[in-house]
């Protein structure tokens, strides 16, 4: 009984699977590069979601869009720069780089830099004072006959 | 110097609580159009009232004008449309209205019912003109000048707070520039 119940709830399930894939290609490279491409492209709706995972209809219609581009011979860079030119850098997980997303990009490097500076300079900062603490226990040679004075004197008395 | 240097953490940190606090009040589902200072895309598709008179992008030239997105599916554009009525009937600005993805017979019905704020309306019912835009919903509005350059997207409802203190204002400076 209850591995009936659970073959029916699987085959249930599966439905999802089946709606998704309703659009057609000529090759298999075709639907990789569409699965590719609809991952890497945002939603502008629903703003946490690729247009691949979003059913709501401005991610379908951008869907049938990237699938009517591919099927029409454009590449990747050609379908993504259509969109962004239409929906801004926002489509796009992963922005280009140029003037205006170069501190997106190199911005965690840089602090990332600069955190390691810091690190750096603060640890030599510490222990400069041992160093010197170190410098204080030898004695100068003006300093070892002074000294050689001072115990000669109080042999003496 | 050196205390003055202790401080740099806090000031590091209120900086950072500053930026973060005036990003509390951006609301991250508006987005800038693309298309800010692109003419506004050639297109040719058939008028909304009469299907055989096919409309371009130069009929929206001449005038600063208002492009509204609008549909009888998007409860928003209900709420918005008196609004619109408002500013084509007093404040004398052209609203263009591009029905988006609609139904011919609804859409027609919607203006016979609640009045008709548009000098006229674009029929886009694939959506394709509101692909090139960037549309992205319903309804948003877009400050088109008198060279037919789109130069503001507003994305929501209309209402008098908007009109006041964003889309009027803007109306009158690319009046200005001729």
């Amino acid at each position: 009984m209850m591995k009936k119940i659970l073959i029916i709830l699987l085959a249930l399930m599966s439905t999802n699977a089946f709606s998704i894939d309703t659009l057609e290609f000529d090759t298999n490279a075709q639907r990789v590069q569409f699965q590719v491409l609809t991952e890497e492209l945002r939603c502008p709706k629903c703003q946490n979601q690729n247009i691949a995972d979003s059913n709501a209809p401005i991610a379908i219609d951008l869907r049938n869009e990237v699938h009517r581009m591919i099927l029409e011979g454009n590449n990747e860079d050609q379908v993504i720069d259509f969109m962004v030119e239409r929906y801004g850098d926002f489509v796009v997980y992963k922005p280009k780089f140029d003037t205006s997303t170069y501190l997106l990009w190199l911005g965690p490097a840089f602090i990332a830099f600069l955190g390691f500076i810091i690190v750096f300079v603060t640890a030599r900062k510490k222990r400069q004072p041992a160093s010197r603490a170190a410098n204080v226990n030898e004695l100068s040679q003006e300093e070892k006959k002074k000294l050689n004075t001072i115990l000669s004197e109080k042999e003496k008395v | 110097m050196k205390r003055a240097l202790l401080f740099l953490p806090l000031l590091v940190a209120v900086a950072i609580g500053v930026v973060l606090f005036w990003g509390l009040g951006n609301d991250p589902t508006k987005l800038e159009s693309a298309r800010i200072n692109d003419p506004v895309p050639a297109f040719s598709l058939p008028s909304l009232q009469d299907p055989t008179k096919l409309l371009s992008q130069e009929d929206i030239k001449g005038k600063v004008s208002l492009l509204n997105v609008w549909a009888t599916w998007c409860p928003s554009c209900r709420v918005e449309h008196p609004y619109l009525l408002k500013i084509a009937k007093e404040y004398n600005v052209p609203v263009i209205g591009l029905n988006y993805k609609d139904d011919r017979q609804a859409a027609k019905q919607w203006l016979i019912k609640l009045d008709d704020p548009y000098l006229f309306n674009i029929f886009d019912e694939k959506g394709r003109l509101g692909l090139d835009l960037g549309v992205y919903g319903a309804p948003e509005t877009y400050i088109i000048d008198s060279k037919g350059v789109v130069r503001y997207r507003h994305v929501g409802v209309v209402d008098d707070r908007v009109w006041k203190i964003i889309i009027e204002p803007r109306v009158k400076q690319y009046t200005n520039e001729g």
